[in-house]
């Protein structure tokens, strides 16, 4: 019953998701969570660099730039967007 | 990286409680302070409607990071500042330059004439001195009052951290920092205010990187020298109509091969001399705002004004008086200068350069801007042309000047070259030398950012003057 | 924009409060109150360092622009006010030179207040950091800025709502319009005065081993360093293994309450080591 769960990293561009973990480390995870990047948090992918990374990704109304190997260690659920936009 | 609580029985109390509890408690902390903060802020914001909020936004985003526009919109950008600033930066240049080249140092002349002054303190003070100071002013305080009022312009509308999103894959496969890209902008308005702006950088390997790397952003200073070169020697052919577009393009030509160097370099130290871990990059991309116009304008034309003030008096007057000393100070019937540019020219040939240029670079070592006044009057002055009136630096008109670097001074377009590259590629000025020692507090790096530069410079010169010769 | 031709009215017209402001720049004598000033980068705070200071600090749109951060004055009704701007911090839990400096200084700088600037169109990012002051000091002024941008975008914010539920004074601003200084001014004013008494919201973990923790040190911190108003945030500090916070508790700085602490040279080393 779990929908299919990736990594922010997989995630496409306009996607909504929620945070189900975040596994990255050290200083890495302090700065994530102090941006907002927790678990239950919803996150759109709003763009992506024209050399293919960072991804930027709007989280609790700020857009926040983060590089593929970083997002790879958030795990998330899609979620199913209705308005276009993360409005919590 | 705790430290050990030793005998404090409060801290080795925290200790104990601390292996009890785990280590998560800062993300417990973080997840709690989330949490309250998202309630706290439902209950006190409402939107209107459906209205997503950041619409705009996001379709400016899209644009401007997309895959087709992104880099094109980019280039346009930076040719749109450098065009602006060139060609807003003429005609007050000329204007300051009649004023101050043209008819104060008439009257100081006669002001001097009127006391009885010595030719040898008149000269002192206004042939050397006092034009330095007026050169630096005029050519230098034009193009400064424009590039930083637009750059800042820009940050407010919050379009830079764009340009550092789009480009920090460079920067990562060059093993530097993301935001490495924005001090590298900064310091195509001045070099100092571009390593001091480094300090977004939070790692001292990366920031270090940034610091050595920015010299290869051609700063506001060394302008007037491409734009001269690229004008006179590339550009000779188009009309007059395009001549500031001709202008601009040469600067930003040299500006992008300085980019590639800033990558190579990074990617050389950050696998040699400076290897270790990539710090954790995350950039926030602002909402975009419109910009406080006229205050921008306003704070930042005083700001830059009063800074090349206090430059041009600090730094060139001072180069002003060695080079007239030079000229006119006579060593076994020679000019100082004469024997200093005979003894550098083999080194200049082999650089594809001269005599002349190296001790202009050796002399203006303080202040860039004024390199083309002083090879022009080391020219006429060792020609013992009649326009060197014993050492003054005199502006002179683009055809004249042709004629006298070809004529006079023996140029080819091989010299203009070489004379544009290592432009790009040579020390950093003193203001900027200072800098870096005080934001780095080490002699040692300080050195690298100083020689580093000089070194590729050389090597650069060389190859390039080889192969031209060679073939030709 | 008319904005210049009314701050002149404004400031000649004895009823308004922003009339009695005295912008003294960088020249500081001595003063009676000092105030941090202190939020997210990118919410205008340099703007309003500026406007009460009359300084010109350059406001950049990126982050960790002020790394240094600066000094200026102002008088009010007749006090002296210092006021200092920390570099701009999303946090101050993780580790970086900024947020040391920042907290340091709202912890042992002892400012008489904080003003603590937001972004109306991302408070809820924003508030974070308001939570996390309210757990060191008490005296704190929230701005929440930018509040014509909240506008363009369609949303509203209600002030006192928001004043009720963080228990400390809110200030909706346009500082870029010079909108809310006064009422700024005026609450600073009274915070910093003990005029007006906060009640700041403590903020709850719902984890029991986690309080019962700080249950565990508070009283030893309370019995070593008598002075210190936020024990509870020391005690989440010790727990958390904070190495400077550990350390001022082993050489005993921690007690130091150091008023007019000369903020320069310090912040400035911490930002160049």
């Amino acid at each position: 019953m779990q929908p299919n769960s990736e990594t922010l990293a997989d995630a496409p561009l306009g996607a909504t998701l929620r945070i189900t973990a975040i596994h990255n480390q050290g200083a890495e995870r302090r700065r994530i969570y102090d941006l907002g990047l927790t678990p239950g948090t919803l996150v759109h992918v709003e763009t992506r660099s024209p050399l293919g990374d960072p991804t930027a990704y709007r989280v609790r109304d700020a857009l926040i730039a983060l590089r593929s190997e970083q997002a790879r260690q958030i795990a998330v659920v899609r979620v199913p967007d209705t308005t276009g936009g993360p409005q919590q | 990286m705790t430290p050990q609580p030793a005998s404090d029985p409060l801290l080795k109390q925290a200790a104990s409680l601390r292996s009890q509890i785990g280590d998560n408690i800062h993300d417990h902390i973080s997840e709690s302070v989330y949490a309250t903060a998202a309630a706290i802020s439902d209950r006190a914001v409402t939107r209107d409607g459906q209205v997503a909020a950041f619409r705009l936004d996001r379709a400016i985003d899209q644009v401007v990071t997309s895959r087709v526009w992104g880099f094109p919109m980019m280039a346009l950008m930076l040719m749109g500042v450098f065009w602006l600033t060139i060609a807003g930066a003429n005609v007050p240049s000329a204007m300051l330059g009649d004023l101050l080249l043209g008819n104060v140092y008439t009257w100081l002349h006669a002001v001097a004439d009127a006391l009885g002054a010595p030719w040898w303190l008149s000269g002192l003070l206004i042939d050397g001195m006092y034009m330095a100071t007026a050169w630096v002013v005029s050519v230098m305080l034009p193009p400064m009052a424009i590039f930083f009022p637009l750059f800042t312009l820009l940050e407010d509308l919050g379009y830079l951290p764009r340009v550092a999103f789009n480009l920090d894959r460079l920067f990562q496969r060059a093993g530097a920092h993301g935001k490495q890209s924005l001090s590298m902008m900064m310091g195509w308005g001045c070099n100092a205010a571009g390593v001091i702006s480094t300090r977004i950088i939070d790692s001292p390997r990366e920031r270090l990187i940034a610091i050595i790397t920015n010299n290869f952003s051609i700063c506001n200073g060394r302008w007037p020298t491409l734009i001269l070169m690229g004008t006179i020697f590339i550009g000779a052919t188009a009309p007059a109509a395009v001549a500031s577009l001709v202008a601009a393009a040469s600067v930003v030509t040299v500006t992008v091969l300085g980019i590639f160097v800033t990558l190579i370099v990074s990617a050389w130290l950050s696998r040699s001399w400076l290897k270790g871990e990539a710090s954790s990059f995350s950039l926030e991309l602002p909402p975009y705002r419109p910009p406080q116009i006229w205050r921008v304008i306003t704070t930042s034309v005083i700001d830059r004004t009063l800074l090349v003030l206090w430059r041009a008096v600090v730094m060139a007057a001072p180069a002003g008086l060695i080079i007239w000393l030079m000229s006119n100070v006579q060593v076994a019937d020679l000019s100082m200068a004469a024997h200093l540019v005979a003894w550098l020219e083999p080194l200049g040939w082999l650089m594809g350069l001269n005599g002349v240029i190296l001790l202009a670079y050796i002399v203006t070592i303080p202040a860039n801007e004024i390199i083309i006044p002083t090879i022009l009057m080391l020219t006429l002055n060792l020609a013992n042309s009649n326009l060197a009136q014993s050492g003054v630096m005199l502006e002179l008109s683009d055809d004249l000047v042709y004629a006298t670097l070809t004529g006079m001074g023996g140029w080819t377009l091989l010299t203009a070259v070489n004379l544009m590259l290592y432009s790009l590629l040579h020390n950093p000025c003193s203001t900027t030398i200072l800098t870096i020692w005080y934001e780095t507090k080490s002699l040692k790096w300080t050195a690298v950012a100083t020689f580093l530069p000089i070194a590729l410079g050389f090597v650069v010169t060389v190859l390039v003057a080889l192969v031209v010769r060679v073939l030709t | 924009m008319s904005n210049s031709h009314d701050a002149a009215a404004c400031a000649t017209c004895p009823v308004s409060n922003t009339a009695q402001v005295r912008k003294l720049g960088a020249q500081l004598g001595r003063w009676d109150y000092t105030i941090a000033l202190a939020g997210n980068p990118n919410t205008g705070k340099s703007t309003i360092f500026n406007t009460l200071t009359g300084l010109r600090q350059h406001t950049g749109n990126w982050s960790g622009k002020t790394v240094v951060r600066a000094e200026g004055g102002y008088t009010y009704q007749g006090s002296q006010y210092r006021l200092v701007d920390l570099p701009g911090t999303y946090s101050l839990l993780s580790t970086s030179v900024d947020e040391e400096v920042a907290r340091d200084f709202v912890l042992f700088g002892q400012p008489d207040a904080t003003i603590v600037v937001t972004d109306a169109t991302r408070l809820e990012r924003n508030l974070s950091l308001v939570l996390q002051i309210l757990a060191i000091t008490e005296r704190v002024v929230v701005a929440v800025n930018l509040m014509d941008e909240a506008k363009r975008h369609g949303m509203s914010v209600d002030v006192r709502r928001l004043s009720r539920d963080l228990g400390v004074p809110v200030v909706p601003m346009a500082a870029r319009q010079g909108e809310g200084v006064a009422e700024l001014l005026s609450m600073v004013a009274q915070v910093a005065s003990g005029a007006y008494q906060t009640k700041p919201y403590v903020l709850p973990l719902q984890d029991a081993a986690i309080e019962a923790a700080i249950a565990n040190l508070e009283p030893q911190i309370r019995a070593r360093f008598p002075q210190l108003p936020n024990t509870r945030w020391v005690a989440l500090r010790l727990l958390e293994g904070d190495a400077s916070i550990m350390r001022a508790v082993a050489d005993g700085t921690l007690g130091d309450v150091r008023k007019g602490l000369a903020v320069a040279p310090i912040l400035l080393q911490e930002a160049t080591s």
